[in-house]
């Protein structure tokens, strides 16, 4: 016998027709291509650092304010040839270089270890080589958009920079910002794979402040004792700031002290940051 | 049974699994097999090892011994295969402080090939209202929900979820166990640590029982309860009724007792059926069972019979 009339048990507690329509989960998993994933860390990273009030503080706003101040005003009596400004703009442009590959990378990525970012990542399709890449190419944005913010700010003081007319000079300055970045990501990075976030953000904001001073930025480093000299002379904000100056107020030819300088730093802060860098 | 070269691994194998820190042993020769397609709970006490055996899956630790395959890939060795299969929810944190909510969902999606609609799933996990709010700003719920979004939104063949629903409102959390019965019905894998006995009850088709870093029962929500044949139906009567008249209508295996004059006791597996047989048989003896109770083990019992401690302690 056949019955046809035989409703079906219920075997959901919910009537169909009280669900929501609902989406198809059937598994289709893949990684993005490579090249959306790089793209998308590195634009979603610059667009939360440009979010960050306090990062754009230290990135943006203390340099140009710097800039301008110290231009104007004469409180510090700087070094060479040409305007304060030519004697400045080298300095801040090494600044800026400075708080975002390092204070400002560090303190940022001190926080999204705190906060399991790192952690949570680490097992998306985005390999650890890409998310490194990606902060780097956030890191190259942010200081092209403070080179052009910094380099128009000195401009309209009258700034002259020299050696750019030249391919070395060009390519000199290039190359100390290249080596600068590396230098100084490298340091960010160790001081935040290995710290806890809250001492990374009062260390680096010291170091910061620290090297402001004493890094040939504002101050001419012929204002410190030799001895003392000779030993910050060999700090990268030292060496990026006075390779900057050498082409940029001087004119000079490549200064391949100074970028010997940042090669080892770059060397040794990226290895002891491979080394010591802890993701959770 | 054999083996089936046709059918696809389990979706986890976990052999003698230890792992350490320091001097502490998190897990200690644990073992689980996952079947595709279906929802595991890892149902324990704080500190039992739940946490270290999801992240050991995950990649995120390496075995001190022991083996473990996910999806028949070693999550260790081969990570960078296994990790855009899987989707992972960790117990906390995850997200960007400055990330908005559907803003960070996206990003994840397009880490992925082919992820699942972004609109539908917010709407689906009431995650609309607090679009455009910072992550630090959401509430506890919907910081959860974010992160169970994450772990869904690459259309993953398998799904771990580190207590998804603690400190959830009710409404939430059956939101919650909706999308993942929705994930089991499409054929997702989902592997759910939970210290909440309602939330294995409902949701898992296989519980597996931790404690101090061993797996001590595994089985369906219903195997184990019946496991220890606990089961009573009680209720009160006139006092000398023929029990052995009753025990012939009921499953073979079944007891009747009168601890009490008057106060009856049925042991079998509890079931619909069983109280039909029983109000029936009464029914035609013209009596009427008063205070009818059904007793059934929950995991809680269970897990208090093998370990002799409260779940929730």
């Amino acid at each position: 016998m056949t019955d046809q009339t035989a409703r079906p048990l219920p075997t959901d507690r919910t009537p169909p027709a009280e669900r929501t329509p609902r989406a198809d989960h059937t598994p289709r998993p893949g990684a993005a291509p490579v090249p959306r994933m790089l793209l998308a860390q590195t634009a979603f990273e610059t667009r939360m650092l440009l979010r960050n009030g306090e990062q754009l503080l230290l990135t943006v706003i203390i340099p140009s304010v710097l800039l301008v101040l110290f231009s104007a005003v004469d409180i510090v009596a700087v070094d060479g040839p040409g305007k304060r400004v030519d004697f400045l703009a080298p300095g801040l442009l090494a600044l800026a270089v400075m708080s975002t590959a390092f204070t400002g990378q560090a303190i940022a990525t001190g926080f999204e270890r705190r906060y399991g970012v790192l952690k949570r990542l680490g097992a998306s399709p985005l390999p650890r080589w890409a998310l490194l890449t990606a902060k780097t190419g956030c890191v190259l944005v942010t200081e092209a958009l403070q080179v052009a913010l910094l380099s128009a700010i000195a401009l309209a003081l009258g700034w002259s920079p020299h050696g750019l007319a030249t391919p070395q000079g060009a390519l000199a300055v290039a190359a100390l910002l290249v080596l600068g970045t590396a230098a100084f990501s490298g340091l960010g990075l160790l001081m935040a794979g290995t710290l806890r976030a809250e001492a990374t953000l009062a260390a680096a904001n010291l170091v910061f402040v620290l090297l402001l001073l004493a890094g040939g930025v504002i101050v001419p480093l012929s204002k410190f004792p030799a001895g003392v000299r000779r030993v910050l002379e060999l700090l990268p904000i030292n060496a990026l700031s006075d390779g900057l100056r050498a082409v940029l107020q001087h004119g000079a030819g490549v200064p391949w002290g100074d970028l010997g300088i940042l090669g080892v730093w770059s060397v040794l802060g990226l290895a002891a940051a491979a080394r010591f860098f802890r993701w959770e | 049974m054999h083996a089936d070269p046709d059918r696809p691994r389990p979706a986890v194998e976990i052999a003698g699994l230890v792992k350490r820190y320091g001097d502490k042993t998190a897990v200690d020769g644990l073992d689980l097999v996952v079947g595709r397609g279906s929802i595991t709970a890892v149902l324990g006490p704080n500190g039992a090892g739940k946490t270290t055996t999801v992240e050991t899956c995950e990649g995120y630790r390496r075995p001190d011994a022991g083996t473990v395959r996910v999806l028949g890939l070693d999550p260790v060795t081969q990570g960078a295969e296994l990790r855009p299969r899987i989707g992972v929810m960790l117990q906390s944190g995850g997200v960007y402080a400055g990330a908005r909510a559907v803003e960070m969902l996206r990003h994840t999606a397009r880490l992925h090939a082919d992820p699942l609609d972004v609109p539908a799933l917010v709407e689906r996990l009431g995650l609309g209202s607090c679009g455009r709010t910072a992550y630090r700003r959401l509430s506890g719920g919907q910081q959860q929900r974010l992160a169970l979004a994450m772990a869904v939104v690459g259309r993953p063949e398998l799904v771990f979820l580190d207590e998804p629903t603690a400190g959830l409102d009710p409404q939430a959390r059956r939101a919650t166990w909706d999308l993942v019965r929705d994930l089991r019905r499409d054929g997702v894998t989902v592997i759910v640590t939970t210290h909440h006995m309602d939330e294995a009850e409902q949701l898992a088709d296989q519980v597996a029982i931790v404690d101090h870093g061993k797996v001590i029962a595994t089985g369906t929500p219903d195997a184990l309860c019946r496991g220890g044949a606990e089961d009573s139906l009680r209720f009160d009567g006139p006092a000398g009724l023929d029990l052995g008249a009753l025990l012939k209508v009921l499953p073979d295996g079944a007891a009747v007792a009168e601890p009490t004059p008057g106060s009856y006791r049925v042991e079998a597996p509890v079931d619909p059926q069983l109280l039909a047989t029983v109000t029936t048989w009464c029914a035609a003896a013209g009596i009427l069972p008063e205070r009818l109770t059904v007793q059934r083990r929950s995991l809680e019992d269970v897990f208090l019979d093998l370990t002799g401690r409260d779940l929730r302690s």
